[in-house]
């Protein structure tokens, strides 16, 4: 095993500077980006930079950086804006609070270099509420930044003027799309809007704004300082640099990890995060949260890329990572996140809003034991509609989790609703407990854990489980010493 | 202190501060605890608490405690990276009040390593 698969550019400093102190982060190089950009270079020159460098957004989407800054550059405009996103809100995801409490100089120095290249003067970082110690740690950095004069007014004594303000979200999933983030922060309901007119060209009130990701900022002052043909010698030919992801689920190492991009899914499931624990068998991953989709044992040799998962049907994300083992039931899994996403849903948009509902409603019946062989066809076709014709990118991307579990493991699907089987064992009204007559010795454990005394037998005789009764809690199942009970 | 209007200037920091480590890496232990959100959750600030007051205990008057952000390490949450003079950084995990105790009469009084040691699994990008 190669223990130096990770690369760390994003999280170069988490961990090993004091956030809270700025001089730590000048010691590390901080804020020389910053001051070589504004004082010898241009913004010409700094976003061909980013374009050479190929990085690309590391919040979900993957549009270029580098371009989405020129065209917010080629705008004349009396006020333009940069917004970083902090809106993380993927269920098993905390890349960006990580970033942000380890390294929060980094955020600020880059967002100061896109307001040098783009020609704006003023930076918003939009937070989630729920991140106290990120805001606190943010606060502390921005007004350290301007004690040393780093940012604020003639920047290393040039014309150039940065400031940063706070917006905090009340936690809504939508609002880390970028219209509806935009719309938050007016005051306004986080709703999306259509684009164009994309956010570059017209966005926060109406002026020009460049939304970049925490992760995506996090790189910039690396990149610059070591220049974009070292970025661009990373990863793959369309996705450069690394990837931070999140590994949480049933796997050994839970936690941070940043790899460059091309590495496999193998290489991150067992060698990083070294397998399931209890020896249990991988069975899927599901990257990219609620938007994205799951990849499965069969997808271990893929090279994670931008493009590669999106040929899976699931996509990069903000980056966290869910792992699965066999005990995890597919149908479920994709219940789960459609249940996420219909509470998220704005509601602007009847797809979202009505789809997540009957995909939900759809899922909910087969693992109650109720679909039939047609929901399959079904949940395809709606799928299908909802990508085509929802509003914005949670709409667009909700049914990936379907889509994407169906494309392998259509026979569990198949299962739930032609035998009325959980292969996994999950769903428990497709659940029988059953006592195995040759193991049971008649010890009487069972029938008297039972919370519905739906188990029947004498001392020393076979027991037997009254199946109408039953109400599939588990709970005699650890409490026989002779494994004679199971479900199946 | 002044304010920073030229790469000049921002120069001057960074060599202070090598200079500063330098000196630190000579005769301290710089014992540098996560304390970001989970750190913290998990119980860092404890056992920073412990490490602090056992190093007092024991009479060692070199050590340099340092807070910082995540280590990655959830698994092994919370986490402490010890550096002894002219010696590499060395990670535990998994650490309780007694265990930070334990570090201290170990580690840092003898170099003798117990608990948890987490193996570095990464290549770190450093300006």
């Amino acid at each position: 095993m190669d223990s130096k698969k990770q690369l760390r550019i994003a999280t170069r400093n988490c961990g090993f500077i004091d956030p809270e102190n700025i001089e730590d982060y000048f010691g590390v190089r901080g804020y020389e980006a910053l001051a070589n950009a504004v004082t010898a270079s241009t913004p010409a020159a700094i976003i061909d930079e980013m374009k050479k460098s190929g990085i690309r957004g590391r919040g979900g989407g993957g549009f270029p950086t580098g371009t989405k800054w020129s065209f917010a550059a080629a705008n004349q405009a009396d006020q333009k804006y940069v917004v970083c996103n902090a809106d993380e809100g993927d269920p098993g995801a905390f890349m960006d609070r990580a970033v942000l409490e380890g390294d929060p100089h980094s955020v600020v120095e880059a967002m100061a270099i896109c307001g040098y290249a783009i020609g704006a003067s003023i930076g918003v970082v939009y937070i989630r509420a729920e991140y106290p110690l990120a805001i606190k740690r943010l606060k502390k950095a921005i007004e350290d930044a301007h004690t040393y004069g780093v940012l604020g007014n003639n920047i290393f004594g040039t014309s150039f003027s940065f400031d940063i303000e706070l917006k905090y979200g009340a936690g809504a999933f939508v609002c880390g799309e970028e219209t509806a983030l935009i719309r938050s922060m007016e005051g306004s309901r986080g709703e999306p809007y259509t684009k164009p007119p994309f956010p570059a060209n017209s966005g926060y009130w109406q002026k020009p704004t460049i939304v970049n990701n925490v992760e995506t900022f996090a790189n910039i002052p690396a990149l610059l300082v070591k220049g974009a043909d070292w970025f661009s010698s990373i990863g793959t030919e369309k996705s450069r640099g690394t990837k931070v992801f999140a590994l949480a689920g049933k796997i050994k190492n839970v936690g941070l990890i940043e790899v460059p991009m091309g590495i496999t899914l193998g290489e991150v499931i067992f060698d990083i995060g070294g397998g399931c624990p209890g020896g249990k068998k991988f069975k899927a991953v599901q990257t990219g949260g609620p938007s994205g989709g799951a990849l499965t044992f069969n997808d271990v040799d893929v090279p994670i890329d931008y493009d590669n998962l999106l040929a899976k049907n699931s996509m990069m994300g903000s980056g966290g990572m869910i792992v699965m083992d066999e005990d995890d039931c597919m149908v479920a899994i994709a219940k789960f996140f459609l249940d996420f996403t219909m509470d998220e849903t704005c509601g602007k948009c009847t797809p979202c809003r009505i789809g997540s509902k009957r995909l939900y409603e759809i899922l909910e019946r087969i693992t109650l034991g109720q679909g039939v062989e047609a929901d399959i066809e079904k949940l395809k076709m709606l799928a299908a509609a909802i990508k085509d014709t929802a509003l914005c990118g949670l709409g667009q991307t909700m049914p990936n989790p379907v889509l994407s579990t169906i494309r392998t493991f259509e026979d569990e699907f198949m299962a739930h609703v032609t035998d009325k089987k959980c292969p996994a064992g999950v769903c428990t009204e497709l659940l029988e407990i059953v006592i195995i007559p040759e193991k049971c010795v008649g010890c009487t454990l069972c029938a008297r854990i039972c919370p519905v005394n739906c188990i029947s037998g004498k001392v020393k005789e076979k027991h037997v489980i009254d199946q109408a009764v039953c109400i599939k809690c588990g709970a005699c199942i650890p409490k026989c010493k002779f494994d004679a009970i199971v479900k199946q | 202190m002044s304010k920073i209007t030229s790469i000049a200037d921002l120069k001057k920091f960074q060599d202070e501060f090598k200079a500063k480590q330098a000196a630190t890496a000579k005769d301290k232990i710089v014992v540098n605890v996560s304390l970001a959100t989970c750190s913290i959750a998990s119980g860092g600030k404890t056992v920073m608490e412990a490490m602090k007051d056992e190093a007092a205990k024991q009479g060692i008057n070199n050590v340099e405690f340092m807070q910082s952000g995540c280590m990655t390490y959830c698994h092994s949450e919370p986490t402490v990276e010890v550096t002894l003079p002219g010696k590499d950084a060395v990670c535990f995990g998994k650490l309780d009040e007694a265990g930070a105790r334990l570090l201290v009469q170990k580690y840092l009084k003898s170099g003798e390593e117990v608990g948890v040691v987490i193996p570095v699994n990464y290549t770190r990008v450093v300006l």
